[in-house]
């Protein structure tokens, strides 16, 4: 059978794609293949997101180096730090922990940011919640006092300490 | 039972062609990603371990009674039907795929889904038709809030909710609308939009997510980055570039209709034309007619048809749907006759 692009050359590229779940088969030679983009030009794909991320977590790492230290692992899943460059995956929440070192530097080139400033759970996140709520309130006080309201200053002191000893931890 | 029920019948509430600024807001969604603490994560589950998730998921939902949610075991589920649902945009198509252990729950007029064993244990999807984030995202929290009185969720006070794949980390919250650019895309200004957009943290994807090109000048905008933002910070910044971008496909349609008069409205007659009497339609050919021909309706060029069909035919003509309108399943050949056939007579209806 002949390339379906160029018509000249023997297809040797069998490819099914199936987009939005409809299927299509496509037949191209080698150099058609590569050409159009449909043949990565060394195995894997290099532009998938896991490749990517896999340059970011360890720019000595590319997929032409295959000499890589197994390293450490989750005690929780058993997940490799070496297993988790190559897939892009934690296997469980503890591998955050595990891997805590090295994640500050990912994190900030993923999102700019490495603190979570958002939503806080009910029952787990009592404890950060008041940490919150108590930043706030030195916030006021500042205020308060730069506006030389003492008697406010005062009140928002006294919750202040009153949430400061009832925080005894999770 | 007639067409129309069968029609209605397959029509999410999303696809309705209602909502706020409908004319080029397709639909908005929320989507949260969400870990139970002590399991590990579906990528290196065991299948007794996924197990355990969605017992506990299921658990979870049944015992809330504010949202009536319905579970739909996948596994059960023949290949067409959830090829249905990823068309409806209610699971992804990762999750329809063959695998152990994976679920959904949806509601009665299909506005919200919670995908159980994704790549994450919990996906909670709020989707509604229109731009309406703020209602979506109430939404979703709201389930979160429900789901969050029976499941120790994984959260660290630093890094936020944890995710099996760090881009998710932090609000674990994807929040994105689907929009309508015909006018934009004509007068080729496509490209000046997706780069203004990726420089505020956003990015801009075809009609069925990632790697899927845009068909028929559908666009989805999500945010890109889910750490170190509030939620309201990142739907804020959406909120304002969808309507940034709606003024501008607004002024685009003035342009083509003071200086391309003719030549828009000979463009969308034609496609028109083509959708009423064309004996077969592709499901590619069909996206960009019937985007022409919305556009029609909405710059009031058509005036006999509902505008609500045409968002709907722009679901109602992929694969798995022509399939399951003509219950069996059917050669590419003769979808695209099938599809052409449901179009002309959707138009007269």
């Amino acid at each position: 059978m002949l390339c379906q692009r160029c018509n000249n050359k023997e297809a040797t590229v069998h490819l099914t794609k199936i987009v939005n779940g409809e299927k299509n088969e496509v037949f191209l030679c080698e150099e058609c293949a590569r050409e159009t983009g449909q043949l990565p030009f060394a195995g894997n794909d290099p532009f998938s997101f896991q490749n990517l991320l896999s340059g970011i977590l360890n720019p000595e790492i590319n997929s032409y180096n295959t000499g890589i230290k197994q390293g450490d692992k989750c005690g929780t899943c058993g997940l490799s730090y070496y297993d988790f460059t190559q897939n892009g995956l934690f296997g469980c929440a503890d591998c955050y922990e595990t891997f805590n070192d090295r994640l500050n530097p990912l994190l900030k080139r993923i999102h700019g940011e490495t603190v979570h400033n958002g939503k806080v759970p009910q029952r787990k996140g009592g404890h950060l919640r008041k940490k919150r709520q108590i930043k706030e309130l030195r916030d006021e006080m500042k205020d308060a006092v730069k506006n030389e309201n003492f008697e406010k200053a005062a009140e928002i002191r006294d919750k202040i300490k009153e949430l400061e000893d009832n925080d005894g931890g999770e | 039972m007639s067409l129309k029920d069968i029609i209605n019948n397959n029509v999410t509430h999303w696809i309705s062609g209602e909502g706020p600024d409908n004319e080029i807001v397709l639909s908005s969604r929320i989507r949260l990603a969400r870990n139970i603490e002590d399991e590990p994560y579906p990528n290196q589950a065991s299948k007794e371990e996924k197990q355990s998730v969605s017992k506990r998921v299921i658990e979870a939902i049944s015992s809330q009674k504010q949202l009536k949610l319905h579970y739909i075991n996948l596994a059960d589920m023949p290949e067409l039907e959830r090829d249905l649902l990823v068309e409806k945009h209610l699971i992804s198509p990762v999750h329809a795929r063959e695998g152990y252990e994976k679920g959904v729950f949806l509601d009665d007029n299909e506005r919200i889904s919670v995908m159980i064993n994704e790549e994450d244990h919990i996906r909670i999807q709020v989707l509604t038709p229109g731009l309406q984030l703020d209602e979506t995202w109430e939404l979703a929290s709201e389930l979160d809030d429900l789901l969050e009185r029976k499941l120790d969720f994984a959260f660290s006070e630093k890094w936020g909710y944890l995710s099996s794949c760090p881009t998710n980390v932090g609000t674990g919250l994807r929040a994105s609308v689907m929009v309508h650019l015909p006018a934009l895309s004509l007068t080729n200004n496509i490209g000046k939009m997706l780069t203004a957009v990726s420089k505020l943290g956003l990015t801009v994807r075809g009609i069925y997510g990632e790697g899927s090109e845009s068909n028929g000048s559908i666009y989805q905008i999500s945010n890109q980055v889910t750490l170190g933002h509030s939620e309201r910070d990142i739907i804020d910044n959406l909120n304002s570039v969808s309507k940034q971008i709606i003024g501008q496909e607004k002024q685009a349609r003035q342009y083509l209709l003071q200086e391309k008069e003719s030549e828009v409205i000979d463009r969308i007659r034609r496609s028109f034309g083509i959708l009423n009497f064309a004996y077969k339609i592709s499901s590619d050919e069909a996206m960009k007619l019937i985007s022409n021909v919305k556009l029609g309706i909405d710059m009031g060029i058509i005036d006999n048809v509902d505008k609500k069909v045409l968002s709907e035919l722009m679901v109602l003509t992929r694969p798995a749907h022509i399939q399951k309108i003509n219950g069996k399943e059917l050669s590419i050949s003769e979808r695209d006759i099938k599809r052409s056939e449901l179009i002309q007579t959707r138009l007269k209806m």
